[in-house]
């Protein structure tokens, strides 16, 4: 019987481009809690924070951003919860 | 002395003229203490992400200055007894966020966003004459 079953073999899947850290390969060395349009890259539709492997965002900035997104927040210029937010 | 940046949002009941009366009471308050005003921008009626005290507006304005670090109790103290601020934000820098905020005033970084915004102001303001005409 299982010499007969068809074996399913996985398919090679294109590589995925390479994920790097914006801010290691631009240099930038702080993450301005004032400027709505470059947090917004960093987190979801309902307002929430991307988790690192999904931004590529390396753990030292992550960490920034995290604090910069939060600040945001107390001001306004994020919200707290949203719906469709992009 | 450590350089500090401070936003307040103001209540959007005050007319322009109270406004920046406030603003000028603050810029005082600052430069009267001992403290270096290096740089202020204001964004004007900004729209929020949530009402704050029931209230879908504010004006924001931020001041970046040179102070003592006994000054920033007694500046957070008249944040507090000021009912005009609905919030207020007020951080050290550190040698990267001034770096920064120098680069950033000398127009550094994204020239085409700026450009961006003001078309779209441009547009904002083409929309609202339209809607004046309308209304007249």
């Amino acid at each position: 019987m299982s010499s007969r079953r068809k074996k399913y073999k996985r398919q090679p899947q294109p590589p995925m481009p390479k994920k790097y850290c914006r801010f290691r390969k631009h240099g930038i060395k702080h993450v301005d809690f004032k400027d709505k349009d470059f947090l917004m890259k960093f987190i979801n539709e309902q307002g929430k924070l991307l988790p690192r492997r999904l931004t590529g965002t390396s753990l030292k900035y992550q960490r920034k951003v995290n604090v910069a997104v939060k600040r945001a927040r107390h001001l306004a210029i994020l919200p707290f919860v949203a719906d469709g937010l992009k | 002395m450590n350089q500090y940046e401070t936003v307040i949002i103001l209540t959007p009941v005050l007319s322009e003229q109270q406004m920046k009366d406030a603003v000028t009471s603050y810029r005082e308050l600052i430069t009267s203490n001992g403290g270096e005003l290096i740089h202020e921008e204001n964004w004007g009626l900004n729209k929020l992400a949530y009402p704050i005290q029931k209230k879908g507006t504010g004006f924001y304005h931020v001041f970046e200055y040179k102070a003592n670090p006994d000054f920033i109790e007694l500046l957070k103290l008249n944040f507090q007894r000021d009912e005009n601020i609905m919030r207020e934000l007020t951080l050290k820098l550190d040698k990267h966020a001034m770096d920064f905020n120098e680069k950033k005033r000398n127009g550094h970084f994204d020239r085409k966003r700026e450009e961006r915004r003001a078309a779209e102001a441009a547009a904002e303001a083409e929309a609202e004459v339209e809607q004046t005409g309308e209304e007249a």
